[in-house]
Protein backbone atom coordinates (compact mmCIF):
# COMPACT_ATOMS: atom_id res chain seq x y z
CA UNK A 1 0.00 0.00 0.00
CA UNK A 2 3.10 2.39 0.89
CA UNK A 3 4.51 2.25 -1.80
CA UNK A 4 1.95 3.04 -3.86
CA UNK A 5 1.98 7.04 -2.35
CA UNK A 6 5.47 8.24 -2.99
CA UNK A 7 5.51 11.34 -1.03
CA UNK A 8 2.72 11.23 1.61
CA UNK A 9 3.60 14.41 3.20
CA UNK A 10 3.34 16.50 0.24
CA UNK A 11 0.13 14.86 -1.11
CA UNK A 12 -1.22 15.54 2.35
CA UNK A 13 -0.27 19.03 2.26
CA UNK A 14 -1.57 19.29 -1.39
CA UNK A 15 -5.00 18.61 -0.48
CA UNK A 16 -4.96 21.21 2.64
CA UNK A 17 -3.67 23.87 0.58
CA UNK A 18 -6.66 22.67 -2.01
CA UNK A 19 -9.36 22.94 1.47
CA UNK A 20 -7.99 26.40 2.28
CA UNK A 21 -7.85 27.35 -0.93
CA UNK A 22 -11.87 26.62 -1.31
CA UNK A 23 -12.55 27.88 1.68
CA UNK A 24 -11.37 30.93 0.81
CA UNK A 25 -13.13 31.02 -2.61
CA UNK A 26 -16.14 30.25 -1.02
CA UNK A 27 -15.83 33.70 1.21
CA UNK A 28 -15.38 32.13 4.63
CA UNK A 29 -12.95 33.28 6.65
CA UNK A 30 -9.75 32.56 7.85
CA UNK A 31 -9.16 33.03 11.42
CA UNK A 32 -5.47 33.17 13.66
CA UNK A 33 -5.65 29.22 14.73
CA UNK A 34 -6.87 27.71 11.52
CA UNK A 35 -4.14 26.01 9.31
CA UNK A 36 -2.79 27.85 6.89
CA UNK A 37 -0.14 27.85 4.03
CA UNK A 38 2.93 29.26 5.74
CA UNK A 39 2.81 31.77 2.15
CA UNK A 40 -0.48 33.28 3.42
CA UNK A 41 0.76 33.94 6.59
CA UNK A 42 4.00 35.65 5.79
CA UNK A 43 1.81 37.61 3.24
CA UNK A 44 -0.11 38.68 5.72
CA UNK A 45 2.47 39.50 8.41
CA UNK A 46 4.10 41.64 5.47
CA UNK A 47 0.98 43.40 4.84
CA UNK A 48 -0.63 44.38 7.83
CA UNK A 49 2.95 45.29 9.60
CA UNK A 50 3.54 47.42 7.02
CA UNK A 51 -0.02 48.87 6.72
CA UNK A 52 0.18 49.46 11.08
CA UNK A 53 3.79 51.05 10.50
CA UNK A 54 2.62 53.51 8.00
CA UNK A 55 -0.25 54.45 10.98
CA UNK A 56 2.69 54.86 13.20
CA UNK A 57 4.44 56.82 11.12
CA UNK A 58 2.03 58.75 9.26
CA UNK A 59 1.62 60.58 12.43
CA UNK A 60 4.84 62.34 12.37
CA UNK A 61 4.15 64.82 9.41
CA UNK A 62 0.82 65.78 10.94
CA UNK A 63 1.97 66.32 14.40
CA UNK A 64 4.04 68.66 12.70
CA UNK A 65 0.93 70.91 12.80
CA UNK A 66 -1.08 70.04 16.32
CA UNK A 67 1.02 73.14 17.94
CA UNK A 68 0.19 75.31 15.27
CA UNK A 69 -2.66 74.47 13.92
CA UNK A 70 -4.74 78.14 13.08
CA UNK A 71 -7.49 77.63 15.68
CA UNK A 72 -8.97 75.49 18.33
CA UNK A 73 -11.57 73.59 16.02
CA UNK A 74 -8.83 72.59 13.66
CA UNK A 75 -6.51 71.79 16.32
CA UNK A 76 -8.59 69.62 18.28
CA UNK A 77 -9.92 67.77 15.15
CA UNK A 78 -5.90 67.64 13.95
CA UNK A 79 -5.65 65.99 17.19
CA UNK A 80 -8.15 63.51 16.84
CA UNK A 81 -7.46 62.70 13.88
CA UNK A 82 -3.77 62.03 15.01
CA UNK A 83 -4.58 60.00 17.87
CA UNK A 84 -6.87 57.67 15.61
CA UNK A 85 -3.96 56.85 13.34
CA UNK A 86 -2.33 56.00 16.85
CA UNK A 87 -5.36 53.70 17.34
CA UNK A 88 -5.42 52.34 13.68
CA UNK A 89 -1.65 51.19 14.20
CA UNK A 90 -2.94 49.78 17.35
CA UNK A 91 -5.48 47.74 16.26
CA UNK A 92 -3.36 46.18 13.16
CA UNK A 93 -0.55 45.35 15.19
CA UNK A 94 -2.56 43.15 17.22
CA UNK A 95 -4.22 41.73 14.71
CA UNK A 96 -0.96 41.05 13.17
CA UNK A 97 0.50 39.43 16.19
CA UNK A 98 -2.31 36.79 16.24
CA UNK A 99 -0.26 35.11 13.06
CA UNK A 100 2.61 34.40 16.07
CA UNK A 101 4.85 37.78 15.67
CA UNK A 102 5.39 39.82 18.42
CA UNK A 103 5.04 43.37 19.19
CA UNK A 104 8.75 43.41 19.90
CA UNK A 105 10.08 41.83 16.39
CA UNK A 106 7.40 44.33 14.67
CA UNK A 107 9.11 47.07 16.03
CA UNK A 108 12.00 45.81 15.40
CA UNK A 109 11.39 45.32 11.72
CA UNK A 110 10.36 48.87 11.25
CA UNK A 111 13.20 49.86 13.39
CA UNK A 112 15.77 48.44 11.15
CA UNK A 113 14.58 49.33 7.92
CA UNK A 114 13.31 45.59 7.32
CA UNK A 115 9.51 46.45 7.08
CA UNK A 116 8.80 49.35 5.02
CA UNK A 117 6.16 51.65 5.20
CA UNK A 118 3.48 53.67 2.70
CA UNK A 119 6.32 56.22 0.89
CA UNK A 120 3.90 59.54 1.24
CA UNK A 121 5.20 59.71 4.56
CA UNK A 122 8.73 60.76 3.68
CA UNK A 123 7.51 64.00 2.38
CA UNK A 124 7.60 67.19 4.47
CA UNK A 125 4.76 69.04 5.89
CA UNK A 126 5.99 72.61 4.70
CA UNK A 127 2.28 74.81 5.27
CA UNK A 128 -0.86 74.39 6.89
CA UNK A 129 -2.57 73.85 3.60
CA UNK A 130 -0.45 70.14 3.58
CA UNK A 131 -3.07 69.48 6.52
CA UNK A 132 -6.05 69.62 3.99
CA UNK A 133 -4.31 68.44 0.92
CA UNK A 134 -3.64 65.29 3.29
CA UNK A 135 -6.80 65.08 4.87
CA UNK A 136 -8.56 65.22 1.32
CA UNK A 137 -5.56 63.39 -1.31
CA UNK A 138 -3.30 60.96 1.26
CA UNK A 139 -6.58 59.60 3.30
CA UNK A 140 -8.87 59.81 0.17
CA UNK A 141 -6.56 57.39 -1.72
CA UNK A 142 -5.98 55.66 1.93
CA UNK A 143 -9.91 54.76 1.94
CA UNK A 144 -9.92 53.60 -1.67
CA UNK A 145 -7.07 50.99 -0.85
CA UNK A 146 -8.64 50.47 2.31
CA UNK A 147 -12.81 49.97 2.02
CA UNK A 148 -11.84 46.63 0.14
CA UNK A 149 -10.14 45.40 2.96
CA UNK A 150 -13.02 44.91 4.86
CA UNK A 151 -13.86 41.43 2.93
CA UNK A 152 -10.38 40.14 3.14
CA UNK A 153 -10.34 36.74 4.35
CA UNK A 154 -8.21 37.01 6.97
CA UNK A 155 -10.81 37.52 9.90
CA UNK A 156 -8.38 39.81 12.28
CA UNK A 157 -7.73 41.74 9.44
CA UNK A 158 -10.83 41.90 8.09
CA UNK A 159 -12.41 43.06 11.47
CA UNK A 160 -9.72 45.70 12.15
CA UNK A 161 -10.39 47.76 8.84
CA UNK A 162 -13.73 47.98 9.48
CA UNK A 163 -13.13 49.73 12.67
CA UNK A 164 -10.23 51.88 10.43
CA UNK A 165 -12.71 52.76 7.50
CA UNK A 166 -15.29 53.83 9.80
CA UNK A 167 -13.15 56.57 11.47
CA UNK A 168 -11.47 57.48 8.38
CA UNK A 169 -14.66 59.44 6.77
CA UNK A 170 -13.73 62.26 8.98
CA UNK A 171 -10.21 62.44 8.10
CA UNK A 172 -10.78 62.98 4.78
CA UNK A 173 -13.73 65.53 5.54
CA UNK A 174 -11.63 67.57 7.96
CA UNK A 175 -8.75 67.42 5.39
CA UNK A 176 -11.15 68.53 2.64
CA UNK A 177 -12.61 71.32 4.69
CA UNK A 178 -9.50 72.76 5.29
CA UNK A 179 -9.13 72.98 1.76
CA UNK A 180 -11.97 74.84 1.29
CA UNK A 181 -12.01 77.75 3.90
CA UNK A 182 -8.14 78.32 2.22
CA UNK A 183 -9.52 78.55 -1.56
CA UNK A 184 -12.30 80.91 0.03
CA UNK A 185 -9.73 82.67 1.69
CA UNK A 186 -7.51 85.97 0.50
CA UNK A 187 -5.46 84.99 -2.50
CA UNK A 188 -2.40 83.81 -0.22
CA UNK A 189 -4.37 81.35 1.33
CA UNK A 190 -5.84 79.85 -2.34
CA UNK A 191 -2.28 80.14 -3.93
CA UNK A 192 -1.23 78.03 -0.24
CA UNK A 193 -3.68 75.46 -1.01
CA UNK A 194 -2.80 75.24 -5.15
CA UNK A 195 1.25 74.88 -3.83
CA UNK A 196 0.18 72.09 -1.58
CA UNK A 197 -2.33 70.27 -4.22
CA UNK A 198 1.09 70.76 -6.57
CA UNK A 199 3.32 68.63 -4.15
CA UNK A 200 0.84 65.96 -3.02
CA UNK A 201 -1.03 64.86 -6.35
CA UNK A 202 1.67 62.95 -7.75
CA UNK A 203 2.60 61.41 -4.33
CA UNK A 204 -0.87 60.24 -4.02
CA UNK A 205 -1.12 58.56 -7.24
CA UNK A 206 2.11 56.80 -6.27
CA UNK A 207 0.92 55.63 -2.72
CA UNK A 208 -1.62 53.60 -4.68
CA UNK A 209 1.50 51.01 -5.79
CA UNK A 210 3.22 50.79 -8.76
CA UNK A 211 1.43 49.70 -11.96
CA UNK A 212 0.32 46.29 -12.89
CA UNK A 213 2.34 45.15 -14.96
CA UNK A 214 5.69 46.07 -12.59
CA UNK A 215 3.57 44.82 -8.75
CA UNK A 216 4.63 41.39 -8.00
CA UNK A 217 1.81 40.43 -5.68
CA UNK A 218 -0.91 41.81 -7.30
CA UNK A 219 -2.14 37.88 -8.76
CA UNK A 220 -1.74 35.98 -5.26
CA UNK A 221 -3.26 38.79 -3.40
CA UNK A 222 -6.21 38.67 -5.59
CA UNK A 223 -6.49 35.09 -4.88
CA UNK A 224 -7.01 35.44 -1.25
CA UNK A 225 -8.91 38.97 -1.24
CA UNK A 226 -6.35 40.86 0.10
CA UNK A 227 -6.83 42.81 -3.13
CA UNK A 228 -10.25 43.23 -4.85
CA UNK A 229 -9.36 45.51 -7.46
CA UNK A 230 -5.83 46.53 -9.05
CA UNK A 231 -3.44 49.11 -8.65
CA UNK A 232 -4.06 50.72 -11.81
CA UNK A 233 -7.85 50.36 -11.47
CA UNK A 234 -7.86 51.55 -7.97
CA UNK A 235 -5.51 54.90 -9.02
CA UNK A 236 -8.03 55.92 -11.90
CA UNK A 237 -11.17 55.85 -9.04
CA UNK A 238 -9.18 57.94 -7.32
CA UNK A 239 -8.27 60.10 -10.35
CA UNK A 240 -11.96 59.61 -10.86
CA UNK A 241 -13.59 60.89 -7.86
CA UNK A 242 -10.48 63.49 -6.93
CA UNK A 243 -10.53 66.02 -9.89
CA UNK A 244 -14.58 66.94 -9.71
CA UNK A 245 -13.98 67.58 -5.82
CA UNK A 246 -10.43 69.64 -6.90
CA UNK A 247 -13.10 71.83 -9.69
CA UNK A 248 -15.19 72.77 -6.47
CA UNK A 249 -12.46 73.93 -4.44
CA UNK A 250 -11.12 76.23 -7.81
CA UNK A 251 -7.65 74.56 -7.91
CA UNK A 252 -5.99 72.87 -10.99
CA UNK A 253 -4.58 69.59 -10.87
CA UNK A 254 -1.12 69.78 -11.61
CA UNK A 255 -1.28 67.55 -14.89
CA UNK A 256 -1.42 69.69 -18.31
CA UNK A 257 -2.38 65.95 -19.33
CA UNK A 258 -4.84 65.20 -17.44
CA UNK A 259 -8.75 65.62 -19.21
CA UNK A 260 -11.66 63.48 -19.19
CA UNK A 261 -12.14 61.18 -22.36
CA UNK A 262 -15.69 60.80 -23.13
CA UNK A 263 -15.31 57.28 -24.42
CA UNK A 264 -14.07 55.68 -21.25
CA UNK A 265 -15.95 58.35 -18.96
CA UNK A 266 -12.91 58.13 -17.36
CA UNK A 267 -9.83 61.06 -16.89
CA UNK A 268 -6.81 60.08 -18.73
CA UNK A 269 -3.66 61.32 -16.88
CA UNK A 270 -0.24 61.87 -17.35
CA UNK A 271 2.97 59.54 -16.94
CA UNK A 272 4.20 59.10 -13.40
CA UNK A 273 7.82 59.57 -12.43
CA UNK A 274 8.58 55.57 -10.98
CA UNK A 275 12.25 56.83 -10.69
CA UNK A 276 11.25 58.86 -7.96
CA UNK A 277 8.70 56.36 -6.45
CA UNK A 278 11.06 53.71 -6.48
CA UNK A 279 14.23 56.49 -4.99
CA UNK A 280 11.93 57.24 -1.88
CA UNK A 281 11.00 53.31 -0.95
CA UNK A 282 15.02 52.50 -1.49
CA UNK A 283 15.15 55.44 1.39
CA UNK A 284 16.30 58.59 -1.13
CA UNK A 285 12.94 60.83 -0.08
CA UNK A 286 13.12 64.22 1.59
CA UNK A 287 12.79 63.00 5.16
CA UNK A 288 13.13 59.31 5.18
CA UNK A 289 16.11 59.61 7.58
CA UNK A 290 13.96 62.73 9.73
CA UNK A 291 10.99 60.11 10.21
CA UNK A 292 13.07 57.01 11.04
CA UNK A 293 14.89 58.59 13.83
CA UNK A 294 12.09 60.52 15.40
CA UNK A 295 10.59 57.15 15.18
CA UNK A 296 13.52 54.97 16.79
CA UNK A 297 14.26 57.89 19.30
CA UNK A 298 10.67 57.91 20.36
CA UNK A 299 11.34 54.59 21.35
CA UNK A 300 14.34 54.23 23.27
CA UNK A 301 13.63 57.38 24.85
CA UNK A 302 10.88 56.07 26.35
CA UNK A 303 12.54 52.44 27.22
CA UNK A 304 12.56 53.63 31.05
CA UNK A 305 9.12 54.52 31.21
CA UNK A 306 7.94 50.95 30.05
CA UNK A 307 10.54 49.54 32.11
CA UNK A 308 9.37 51.00 35.24
CA UNK A 309 5.53 50.65 34.45
CA UNK A 310 6.51 47.13 34.42
CA UNK A 311 8.71 47.08 37.70
CA UNK A 312 5.76 49.16 39.41
CA UNK A 313 3.17 45.88 38.30
CA UNK A 314 5.67 42.92 39.37
CA UNK A 315 5.95 44.79 42.48
CA UNK A 316 2.25 45.33 43.19
CA UNK A 317 1.60 41.92 42.36
CA UNK A 318 4.35 40.43 44.70
CA UNK A 319 2.59 42.39 47.30
CA UNK A 320 -0.98 41.26 46.69
CA UNK A 321 0.37 37.78 47.04
CA UNK A 322 2.01 38.44 50.09
CA UNK A 323 -1.30 39.53 51.66
CA UNK A 324 -3.21 36.32 50.31
CA UNK A 325 -0.49 34.33 52.21
CA UNK B 1 16.88 43.00 29.74
CA UNK B 2 13.55 44.81 29.95
CA UNK B 3 10.38 43.04 29.94
CA UNK B 4 7.70 43.69 27.03
CA UNK B 5 4.40 44.45 28.48
CA UNK B 6 1.77 41.20 28.50
CA UNK B 7 -0.75 41.40 26.06
CA UNK B 8 -4.35 41.50 26.94
CA UNK B 9 -7.93 40.74 25.46
CA UNK B 10 -9.92 43.64 25.82
CA UNK B 11 -13.96 43.35 25.82
CA UNK B 12 -16.57 46.02 25.56
CA UNK B 13 -19.78 46.05 26.40
CA UNK B 14 -21.39 49.00 23.46
CA UNK B 15 -24.58 49.77 26.08
CA UNK B 16 -26.52 48.09 28.58
CA UNK B 17 -28.68 45.32 27.53
CA UNK B 18 -25.91 43.81 25.63
CA UNK B 19 -23.60 41.19 25.97
CA UNK B 20 -19.65 42.33 26.28
CA UNK B 21 -17.55 41.80 23.07
CA UNK B 22 -14.07 41.30 22.06
CA UNK B 23 -13.28 44.17 20.54
CA UNK B 24 -8.92 43.08 20.17
CA UNK B 25 -6.17 43.12 22.13
CA UNK B 26 -3.12 45.65 23.53
CA UNK B 27 -0.54 45.58 25.84
CA UNK B 28 -0.12 47.13 29.16
CA UNK B 29 1.76 46.35 32.28
CA UNK B 30 -1.31 45.70 34.32
CA UNK B 31 -5.00 45.36 34.91
CA UNK B 32 -5.23 48.77 35.46
CA UNK B 33 -3.25 50.28 32.57
CA UNK B 34 -5.17 47.61 30.08
CA UNK B 35 -8.48 49.19 31.09
CA UNK B 36 -6.73 52.90 30.67
CA UNK B 37 -4.97 51.80 27.18
CA UNK B 38 -8.47 49.98 26.32
CA UNK B 39 -10.54 53.35 26.86
CA UNK B 40 -8.43 55.39 24.49
CA UNK B 41 -7.33 52.29 21.67
CA UNK B 42 -11.30 51.20 21.61
CA UNK B 43 -13.46 53.84 23.00
CA UNK B 44 -13.02 57.05 21.53
CA UNK B 45 -16.46 57.33 19.99
CA UNK B 46 -18.76 56.38 22.80
CA UNK B 47 -18.40 52.59 21.57
CA UNK B 48 -18.89 51.47 25.03
CA UNK B 49 -20.12 51.39 28.39
CA UNK B 50 -18.35 48.84 30.57
CA UNK B 51 -14.60 47.51 29.58
CA UNK B 52 -13.11 44.02 30.46
CA UNK B 53 -9.42 43.26 30.49
CA UNK B 54 -8.37 39.85 30.51
CA UNK B 55 -4.85 38.60 30.32
CA UNK B 56 -4.40 36.65 26.91
CA UNK B 57 -2.58 33.99 28.50
CA UNK B 58 -5.65 33.51 30.76
CA UNK B 59 -7.79 32.40 27.79
CA UNK B 60 -8.08 28.58 27.05
CA UNK B 61 -9.31 28.33 23.26
CA UNK B 62 -10.01 25.01 21.67
CA UNK B 63 -8.81 23.83 18.57
CA UNK B 64 -9.56 24.06 15.30
CA UNK B 65 -8.12 20.90 14.36
CA UNK B 66 -10.41 19.06 16.74
CA UNK B 67 -13.67 21.25 15.27
CA UNK B 68 -14.62 17.66 14.02
CA UNK B 69 -15.18 15.95 17.22
CA UNK B 70 -16.72 18.83 19.07
CA UNK B 71 -18.74 20.42 17.06
CA UNK B 72 -19.81 17.86 13.97
CA UNK B 73 -21.71 15.34 17.09
CA UNK B 74 -24.89 18.29 17.25
CA UNK B 75 -25.31 18.10 13.31
CA UNK B 76 -27.58 14.35 13.71
CA UNK B 77 -29.33 15.53 16.90
CA UNK B 78 -32.15 17.36 14.66
CA UNK B 79 -34.65 16.15 17.68
CA UNK B 80 -33.36 19.14 19.99
CA UNK B 81 -34.64 21.59 17.05
CA UNK B 82 -38.82 22.21 17.28
CA UNK B 83 -39.12 21.79 13.71
CA UNK B 84 -38.47 17.82 14.04
CA UNK B 85 -41.48 17.38 15.51
CA UNK B 86 -44.58 16.77 13.14
CA UNK B 87 -47.68 18.32 14.27
CA UNK B 88 -51.44 19.03 13.00
CA UNK B 89 -51.86 22.13 11.32
CA UNK B 90 -54.99 22.91 13.95
CA UNK B 91 -52.34 22.86 16.81
CA UNK B 92 -51.90 26.65 17.61
CA UNK B 93 -49.35 28.41 20.04
CA UNK B 94 -46.85 26.01 20.27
Amino acid sequence: MEKDVKNPRSERSRSLEEIFEARIARDEKIEPKDWMPEKYRKTHIRQMSQHAHSEIIGMLPEGNWITRAPSLRRKAALLAKVQDEAGHGLYLYSACETLGISRDELYEQLHSGKAKYSSIFNYPTVTWADMGAIGWLVDGAAIINQVPLCNTSFGPYARAMVRVCKEESFHQRQGYEIMLKLCNGTPEQKEMAQDALNRWWWPSLMMLGPTDDKSVHTEQSMKWKLKRKTNDELRQQFIDQTVPQADILGLTIPDPDLKRNEETGHYDFGEIDWEEFWQVVKGHGPCNKKRMKARVDAWENGAWVRDAAMAYAEKQEKKNLKKAI
Amino acid sequence: MSKNWPLWEIFVRSKNGLEHRHFGSLHAADAEMALANARDVYTRRMEGVSIWVVESKHITASNPENNGELFEPAQDKIYRHPTFYELPDDVKHM
